[in-house]
């Protein structure tokens, strides 16, 4: 039966609106930001969080998932900051300039702001709203909008602080730049994060993200990222936390001509997790390698979601994602090229695998390819399978226990995404997080 | 290569007009008054001397339509429909017929015209036939009734019942009570649920437990009357170990409206049983600026009900100004499987969104899709296809190709597969690419002499022949000068 459908708001809707009319007079930004905010929320009213009904949601039904929104974190207390002094550590011994941010605000005394080289400005999302800052009034919600995002509309209308960083022209950052967001809050809090990374032409950077949290928060945090032309800029994104964490994220990226980015994502944790990336190719030449790496168990729902837009002609992108399932976690891929009229010389390849450790598990994959010029090259391949008992055989033959053989073909699963990151010492370090999940699998 | 010169001596003797069939035939008719109600369901129920319960179970589904939204998820996109507008029953006036003599020459000359033999008696006495030619049982099906359905005698020798669903209805009301709506419910899709409520004719065919079926069954469609919706509805049961192989074909005259055609395929293969159906869809795809031609919105589905069985679907789709189908497998049984092999060729404005389904039930089932997209023109081409294995459906096994080729910078190709694991032992694999014929290619084809033309024919020969391997060989070759000449115009 196709009853008329009626918006009828859940209670998670209800408390997100009223937490915007409440506390808005409160939230950073001169006129302008606050009219972004108002015709944000008044997008979000309409569209509500996002269903299952909402093709690009159709895997991650978050209304259902969210039944109740978390009242709306407020600054971290002496306690609260102190818990977050080891945040961030996943990223091994790798030496980076620490950027936090406790309970969704920045904190200056546990970040490191000393000696920025030249040509980096780094500043918080907060104070450059109240500054009424004209990077930031520039960009903030323009880099690749998406459109009937309700998520996104969300963060922009509740949006408190978060990075702002600036690499002027020409400039190469030889220290990786680190945020680390964490959310140590005791009782269950709402975050919401929003940071803006303008990397002028011919620039380099890269950009560490990591995502940490206790129990029952509820994280939504976005980033808009422009990269200039023949800018070469690295993001890594490593989301982390127990199992009762939603943590949805939006990346948003338009990337310049014979520019190089490099993203990755990895999931080592959280209960909903929704890691959704929009990069648009605004010129020519570019090479884009998007990349990412989950590992799942419990009951644990982690989904991947790509939009690529090739809009420039001659550009290449490659995408591969590997997803390992353990309990009755679900997994989730859907990744979307799209190839405009004028993009010619196209070449984007995207592969994605699930490998099911559990017969609980699901793996649900939707690979897209949207074409609308024809010299193109584009393809995309999908599997998703069990462990390959002649391969483990193998192993086993030669002497090696059969769960260290299992954890030797499910790193070289993993590796093969892992090795798309440029910076050996964090391919190791994520590599190791890989091996002591292993390890807490019983392996 | 005799087959491909044949396609580019094909090609070069097209003339501008590239569609042959749209030529129309002057006979009188019976209709229905314009419209859709409760009373054209009674009407064509009464048409067609139907028992209570069938009249029941379209006033059902005609009361469920009424509170059915149509689908908007497909990627096509046409100005609304007016279901007031169309003539939902029309038939070529005429008296009870004894045999096919008594046809309306006219009708049988428009078969003629098509290629599609109907005179039964002069094959029978064959003159001068080739050695080994197989014949093949046709239903001949004109705009909402069937006219002649040849062999039936020969078939019902071997207890093949092949004839009209009308006429199934009547005669054998058990059968078609027990498996009608089993695969395609009424309440599946807004297009379905209107062909449950006003369907009018369509094939109707059963094998018996371990027969194989002797001759190829087809059915050719037509529509002919301006303004008419067809509304076929076929259904074919493969008993225990039984096997068929069934053909269908398609054409209608070019007019400027857009014409309707909605119908629903069901297919049953009991254990051990294979149904392969092909298709060659033509029907008339509209000019080349978008005006008029056929809204083909197709429900297509067969169950693998039995352990073993297995349903083969192939469809060679060049007409249509939409098409909107998607043959499916239900693979419940145990050991079953489930092939879908498609062509789908776009040009002028043509719209097509076309794919299958693969829904992995019972334990060790496997599936195979091969889909080849070509665009050409202003046409866009979507590949849509699900593949899920259940929680139970242990060992499943997948494996889908898709390949999109475009031809020219004013069309798109798009696919877009949903894969669904749900258990660690299914096994699927997925890929999928798009790229445009090789300059490479072309440049070796016309230093040796051949058009431009010609060598795309020859290089669109080559991409789609897994799938062209596939059909029955009669159809094989009409559907290869389809292709060469669906793609007219669309080089230089």
């Amino acid at each position: 039966m196709n009853a008329e459908i009626r918006n009828i708001k859940t209670n998670a809707e209800l408390a997100l609106a009223e937490a915007y009319s409440a506390g808005k007079t409160r939230l950073p930004g001169g006129r302008n930001v606050v009219a972004l905010r108002e015709e944000a929320a008044a997008r979000f009213d309409a569209l509500g969080l996002p269903h299952r009904r909402v093709e690009e949601w159709k895997y991650t039904d978050l209304r259902a998932l969210m039944r109740e929104a978390r009242p709306i974190a407020g600054a971290p207390d002496a306690a609260g900051i102190a818990r977050a002094k080891d945040a961030g550590k996943r990223i091994g011994d790798m030496d980076a300039r620490r950027i936090v941010f406790v309970d969704g605000t920045f904190v200056a005394e546990l970040s490191d702001l000393a000696d920025l080289s030249p040509g980096l400005t780094i500043r918080s999302m907060a104070q450059a709203l109240a500054a009424c800052d004209p990077l930031v009034e520039a960009h903030l919600g323009k880099v690749v909008p998406p459109e009937r995002e309700g998520v996104v509309a969300l963060n922009t209308a509740l949006m408190r602080d978060g990075a702002v960083v600036h690499v002027a022209k020409g400039a190469t950052v030889e220290r990786p730049i680190h945020l680390v967001f964490a959310t140590t809050g005791q009782t269950p809090a709402s975050v919401f994060t929003r940071s803006l990374v303008v990397i002028e032409a011919g620039a380099r950077v890269m950009l560490v993200e990591s995502h940490d949290a206790s129990a029952g928060h509820q994280v939504n945090t976005a980033l808009e990222l422009v990269v200039g032309d023949k800018a070469h800029v690295d993001h890594i994104k490593i989301t982390g936390g127990p199992s009762d964490l939603v943590h949805v994220s939006s990346l948003m990226a338009s990337v310049g001509a014979h520019a190089r980015f490099n993203d990755f994502a990895f999931n080592i944790g959280g209960g909903v997790v929704r890691n959704q990336t929009f990069v648009r190719f605004d010129g020519e030449g570019t090479l884009a390698g998007l990349r990412g790496a989950s590992l799942l168990n419990g009951k644990q729902h982690v989904d991947s979601t790509l939009v690529v837009d090739h809009q420039a002609p001659g550009c290449q992108s490659r995408e591969v994602f590997a997803t390992v399932l353990d309990g009755e976690s679900r997994g989730v891929f859907q990744g979307k090229i799209v190839v405009r009229p004028h993009a010619q010389q196209t070449d984007a390849r995207m592969m994605t695998r699930a490998l099911l450790l559990s017969d609980e598990a699901e793996a649900d994959s939707k690979p897209e390819l949207e074409i609308f010029a024809d010299d193109v090259q584009c393809g995309h391949g999908a599997t998703s399978g069990a462990l390959d008992e002649d391969l483990k055989f193998y192993l086993m033959a030669r002497g090696i226990p059969e769960t260290d053989a299992e954890a030797l073909l499910v790193q070289a699963f993993v590796g093969e995404a892992i090795e798309g990151i440029e910076h050996a010492g964090l391919r190791d370090a994520l590599m190791e997080q890989v091996v002591a999940w292993l390890w807490a699998r019983g392996g | 290569m005799p087959a491909v010169q044949e396609t580019i001596e094909r090609v070069r003797r097209i003339d501008v007009d590239q569609y042959k069939y749209g030529f129309v035939t002057d006979i009188e008719s019976d209709k229905a008054p314009k419209g859709l109600s409760e009373d054209i369901v009674r009407f064509i129920s009464a048409k067609k001397s139907e028992p209570e319960w069938m009249l029941a179970w379209r006033l059902e589904a005609y009361r469920r339509w009424l509170t059915m939204r149509e689908p908007t998820w497909a990627r096509v996109d046409y100005p609304k429909i007016n279901y007031q507008d169309y003539y939902y029953y029309s038939a070529p006036k005429r008296k009870a017929l004894a045999s096919l003599d008594e046809v309306d020459p006219e009708i049988l000359r428009t078969y003629e015209k098509l290629g599609v033999p109907l005179r039964e008696q002069e094959l029978l006495a064959g003159v001068v036939r080739p050695e080994g030619e197989r014949r093949v049982a046709v239903d001949a099906v004109f705009d909402s009734v069937s006219v002649a359905t040849t062999f039936q005698a020969e078939l019902k020798k071997s207890g093949v019942i092949f004839m009209p669903i009308s006429e199934a209805l009547r005669e054998h009301p058990d059968l078609v009570k027990k498996y009608l709506g089993t695969v395609v419910p009424t309440s599946d899709n807004f297009f379905a649920t209107l062909n449950s409520a006003v369907f009018s004719d369509g094939s109707f065919v059963y094998v018996p437990p371990g027969v194989r079926c002797p001759m190829e069954l087809s059915t050719y469609f037509r529509i002919n009357e301006k303004d008419t919706g067809q509304f076929e509805r076929t259904l074919i049961i493969a008993d225990k170990g039984s096997y068929v192989s069934y053909l269908e074909g398609c054409t209608a005259p070019m007019r400027d409206e857009n014409q309707l055609h909605a119908a629903v395929v069901e297919l049953v293969a009991l254990d051990d049983a294979e149904i392969k159906y092909s298709t060659v869809q033509n029907w008339y795809p509209g000019d080349a600026n978008g005006k008029g031609g056929i809204y083909n919105f197709v429900t297509k589905r067969g169950d693998c009900r039995g352990d073993r069985s297995k349903i083969s679907w192939t469809q060679v789709e060049t007409g249509s100004a939409i098409t909107w189908k998607y043959p499916s497998c239900i693979l419940r049984g145990d050991n079953s499987s489930g092939e879908f092999y498609s062509i789908a060729i776009s040009n002028g404005r043509q719209q097509v969104d076309s794919g299958t389904k693969m829904l992995h039930l019972g334990k060790n089932t496997s599936s195979r899709i091969i889909s080849k997209g070509i665009a050409a023109g202003k046409s866009n081409n979507t590949y849509r296809g699900q593949v899920m294995a259940h929680r139970k459906a242990k060992g499943a096994r997948n494996f889908t190709n898709c390949d999109s080729l475009l031809i020219g910078d004013k069309c798109g190709a798009h696919t877009v597969p949903y894969i669904e694991a749900k258990n660690s032992s299914a096994v699927f694999e997925h890929e999928a690419t798009t790229s445009k014929i090789s300059d490479e290619m072309l440049f070796y084809c016309r230093q040796r002499g051949l058009s431009a033309e010609e060598a795309v024919a020859l290089v669109v020969n080559g991409f789609v022949k897994d799938v062209l391997q596939q059909l029955p060989m009669e159809f094989a070759v009409e559907a290869q000068k389809l292709i060469s000449i669906s793609l007219e115009g669309s080089v230089g």
